[in-house]
């Protein structure tokens, strides 16, 4: 196994996945096909992805609709199986959530939608308490009333928040719950699907600078999925960028932001709105993502891409590694062909 | 705080939140649905405290008397000011049969209601988070019982069982018997609305974060899915039971239903049909008149239910 | 601001959006007063809440009712808009004001095709017939970037993506030739890359068409890309207006700079993210005086008792006792 990303190679990384592969079955039934001579139709959600969560740190994968990221999250935290490929956690192979719930108790995840992340028929103080119950680590009625109560505190709510009913809180407060339910079962590792992409600007940075926080006295690790490019800088140690189910570019977050190798990851860097007034003039990013179940041959991201020859149109680029703990998949960058793409160099 | 006071402070909260909630707001609002309520109420009343209200037992055979059949009420001549609206043919005071006859309707209203809703959320539940061959097997059969008017099923499972048993022991569990066929005739729409919100309640991220913690199937359902549907059942139970009533009056009409000897509100309108055109009203309209009220009652604060909990209608 | 200005394309002066409800009237929208020139691009930023969508729909006069206008006066070009009947802002609508709405799903018809909707609305406010009236919307699908238009102007809605239908929808805003155009949220329910292409788009044609532009959004990176000026709302009121620069690079009010704090952004490299405690206080629960003080870090004691009114500070106009 080539070490990319092994700063820390005597522990083995907290999460691991290799070649994972998850295809879903999107074909009508089988008399449409018949009547209308159709072939099965598959959606390669994820398209042999493969990567490396040191433990401590947070990882982040970015991309926009179709490029799998969300799959990903769930095939991690069990939610789904893989068609082919691992996720092994701490160096031992992960199984479907359900299958020996125990041992799933230091994965957790944290959604996306504040509003249904929350059974609004329960109370809080039931709400984050059910994976405590569900895996048995308590059993005592009031320590795990104290425990709840710590937990709400520790995401600066109170303990007399537990009687209430999720609708009586606003959008940020209610991931706060979410946060709290998912540290009850005392995970090192958490799964969290765009936590942040529902809730306002200052809202948002309350719960970045908690999670940061938490990370900081926990230990935890963290897979950080996201489409908003300026939050995964801010939070993130590694980052990987997907296109349609394969990962284009990983490798420390610094330097991916500051230098982009990948024609994607250096026109969606270009294509973020910025603040400040920029210095040179972006090239545009053409085009629209295409559907997943139909994607373009060899490399998904040819149609759009400025350096795209016929061997992009044909083969699908192989993973490359690069000295500076970079990995890539593109022809470009493997014939030496690779440019800064901005219009007039900064 | 002991815990009687406990639970009594909770209740008081629970009735101060109804109280000021959305909901006992727009019934203090919609006139119709607290006089429809009103008058649910006393029927209810009525029904279950027949046999201290009523002057008379009809069903005691033996306080009736042939000299008293076919008296008129008691403002018109010839009425006797013991029977109130008048007597039967077979002598039984009008008034009091009516009482006993709703307090049957009711009973075999709740309780087919009950069963259908017992036996149409589980199924609906069923079918909805498995998903499946199962959710595919329990829908085709909701589909087919579906083709069938539900007074057809009705009169199918009331027709086997008087066939299979024999009389004496049928008119002893006529009521049972019906409460079986409504429920079994209706279980359907229960079913089907339940799965559909099953199957949207099952993507939603409580759930998905429920799935992670590993736990088993049926808690999952009952515990976090079946508390997020029990709005619209509750519309559904409402209207279902205005309908059950007016079924089983539809069943002991026809004659396949309660038995003359304990009438319930439609027995008592066949038997009073015949007597229409020789003049005897009032056999069967104050019969009808409790009957038609006590419909009109539900359905109107089934539909005030459905309205106040449309979220698109706020 | 220099000494002779024209009448200015829209005004809005003391508006306020009531909801009347049984525990008494909710105002999303407390007391907004703005002025707009003839093709400026004004943008109107603010977290959810904040009123934002309410005053946009206020102005085009999409208000659902019982909601209204309940005090203050809407000026279009010299004449008030927001007294007028049904009918007469039926007129108004399309053919003065256009709007781009934010969702590209639901904001056009399925069962009418792209083609038929422009033309629809073309000659709902234009004298023409039907063969010019589809020249013009050929032209306009063009203009704004759709590939192949004579293929697609025949096509329904479903067959576009999410990029290509608010093309679309950007070009039924413009068919009419408005002078105003409001776009709420236009990219909130695009990707990123597809946002940019839309904000341009957005941009040249209004320009093209010599249309001014409202922009409402909660992005602050597409209004700094996007406007010429700036107006922050929150809870229901302007707390800071001014060009686009004064306001993101040296904000005058306390939530405008905590705002533009806490924003991440690439290349700036912190530890923790400056944030604001607390929340955007619910409509019934707006705090006496100016509705930020129980958040903001220089509050003092007038700020609890009087609601500031909007002053010129820096280089900008904040509503704030500081100035």
């Amino acid at each position: 196994m080539t070490d990319t990303l092994a700063q820390v190679a005597d522990p083995p990384p907290r999460v691991e996945i290799r070649d994972l592969r998850k295809y879903f079955d999107v074909s009508p039934s089988w008399i449409t096909r018949l009547l209308k001579r159709q072939d099965r139709s598959v959606v390669k959600a994820i398209d042999g992805v493969s990567l490396r969560i040191p433990r401590g740190t947070t990882f982040s994968l970015v991309g926009e609709s179709g490029c799998g990221k969300s799959t990903i999250a769930r095939v991690v935290v069990g939610l789904y199986g893989p068609t082919a490929g691992s996720v092994e956690y701490d160096g031992t192979p992960t199984e479907r959530a359900g299958k020996r719930p125990a041992k799933r108790r230091h994965m957790q995840m944290i959604f996306q939608d504040p509003y249904a992340s929350l059974n609004p028929r329960w109370r809080v103080r039931d709400i984050v308490a059910e994976p405590i119950v569900a895996y048995r680590l308590m059993d005592d009625r009031r320590a795990i009333e104290r425990r709840v109560g710590e937990l709400l505190e520790m995401v600066n709510l109170t303990p007399r928040d537990g009687e209430k009913f999720p609708h009586e809180f606003s959008g940020g407060q209610r991931q706060r719950i979410s946060i709290a339910r998912a540290l009850a079962s005392k995970p090192e590792f958490l799964v969290c699907d765009e936590p942040t992409s529902a809730l306002d600007v200052s809202v948002q940075a309350q719960i970045l600078n908690l999670m940061k926080d938490l990370q900081r006295e926990f230990g935890l690790t963290y897979l950080f999925i996201s489409h908003d490019l300026a939050v995964v800088y801010h939070i993130s140690d590694y980052v990987g960028i997907m296109y349609l189910g394969r990962l284009v570019e990983s490798g420390p977050a610094k330097e991916i932001f500051a230098s982009p190798r990948h024609p994607y990851t250096q026109l969606l860097l270009q294509a973020i709105p910025h603040l400040e007034p920029q210095d040179h003039q972006r090239m545009p990013l053409r085009g629209e993502i295409p559907s997943p179940i139909a994607p373009p041959p060899g490399c998904h991201f040819h149609p759009r891409c400025p350096l795209a020859n016929d061997r992009c149109r044909a083969e699908a680029p192989r993973v490359l590694q690069t000295p500076d703990h970079r990995e890539l998949r593109c022809h470009a960058a493997e014939e030496g062909r690779l440019t800064n793409l901005s219009a007039s160099a900064s | 705080m002991t815990t009687r006071t406990a639970h009594l402070s909770r209740l008081g909260e629970l009735l101060g939140r109804a109280y000021n909630s959305d909901l006992f707001w727009s019934f203090r609002h919609t006139p119709s649905a607290v006089v429809a309520a009103a008058v649910a109420c006393v029927f209810l009343l009525l029904a279950l405290l027949a046999p201290w209200v009523a002057p008379q037992n009809p069903f005691n055979l033996s306080a009736l008397s042939l000299m008293d059949s076919e008296l008129p009420p008691v403002w018109v001549s010839g009425g006797d000011s013991r029977f109130f609206l008048g007597t039967d043919v077979q002598g039984r005071d009008i008034f009091s049969t009516i009482l006993y006859g709703l307090r049957i309707s009711m009973v075999v209203g709740f309780a087919s209601v009950l069963l259908a809703m017992t036996l149409g959320v589980s199924l609906g539940l069923a079918a909805g988070y498995a998903g499946g061959w199962v959710e595919a097997l329990i829908m085709r059969i909701a589909d087919v019982q579906l083709s069938f008017p539900a007074i057809l099923v009705a009169l199918l499972v009331n027709g086997v069982a008087r066939a299979a048993l024999p009389r004496e022991v049928f008119n002893d569990v006529a009521m049972l018997i019906l409460i079986l066929s409504i429920g079994v005739s209706s279980w359907v729409q229960y079913a089907r609305t339940v799965r559909s919100l099953v199957v949207v309640e099952k993507e939603k991220e409580y759930v998905q974060a429920v799935n992670i913690l590993g736990r088993h199937p049926l808690f999952i359902a009952g515990r976090h899915i079946l508390p997020n549907t029990t709005g619209p059942i509750t519309v559904i139970a409402t209207i279902n039971l205005a309908l059950a009533i007016l079924t089983e009056a539809t069943l002991s009409y026809l004659g396949v239903g309660m038995p003359p000897v304990t009438p319930s509100l439609g027995t008592l309108v066949r038997l009073g049909n015949e007597f229409m055109l020789s003049g005897k009203w009032w056999i069967v309209i104050f019969p009808s008149a409790a009957l038609v009220g006590v419909v009109l009652a539900v359905n109107l604060l089934g539909d005030w239910l459905r309205d106040a909990l449309n979220p698109k209608l706020r | 601001m220099s000494g002779y200005r024209a009448t200015p394309l829209l005004e809005v002066r003391n508006v306020r959006v009531e909801y009347p409800t049984r525990t008494g009237p909710l105002t999303p929208v407390k007391d907004v007063s703005f002025s707009l020139d003839a093709g400026e691009v004004l943008g109107i930023v603010g977290e959810s809440g904040a009123g934002k969508s309410m005053m946009g729909s206020a102005i085009i006069g999409l208000l659902e009712p019982p909601g209204r206008v309940a005090a203050g006066e809407i000026l279009l070009e010299g004449e008030r808009i927001d007294n007028l009947s049904r009918a007469a802002l039926t007129r108004i609508r399309g053919r003065k004001i256009g709007l781009v709405p934010q969702d590209p799903l639901t904001s056009l018809n399925p069962l009418f095709t792209v083609g038929q909707q422009l033309v629809q609305t073309i000659r709902a406010h234009h004298e023409m017939s039907d063969k010019q009236a589809r020249a013009r919307a050929l032209e306009l699908l063009t203009e704004v970037g759709i590939p192949a238009p004579d293929r697609r102007i025949d096509q329904y809605p479903h067959q576009f993506s999410g990029g290509m239908r608010q093309r679309v929808v950007i070009a039924l805003a413009l068919c009419a030739g408005p002078r105003l155009v409001i776009a709420d949220e236009p990219t909130t329910a695009l990707d990123v890359s597809i946002q940019a292409q839309i904000i341009d788009v957005l941009k040249r044609t209004c320009r093209d068409h010599g249309a001014a532009i409202i922009l409402i959004t909660h992005d602050m990176g597409v209004i700094a890309e996007t406007a010429d000026r700036v107006g922050v709302m929150y809870a229901g009121r302007l707390v800071e207006i001014g060009p686009l620069r004064s306001v993101v690079s040296e904000p005058a009010h306390p939530y405008t700079s905590g705002l533009m704090s806490s924003i991440p952004v690439v290349g700036r490299e912190l530890e923790r993210l400056s944030q604001i405690a607390g929340a955007m206080p619910r409509l019934t629960a707006t705090p006496q005086g100016c509705a930020f003080h129980p958040r903001c870090p220089k509050a003092f004691d007038r700020c609890k008792l009087e609601m500031p009114e909007l002053v010129p500070a820096h280089s900008s106009q904040a509503a704030c006792w500081l100035y």
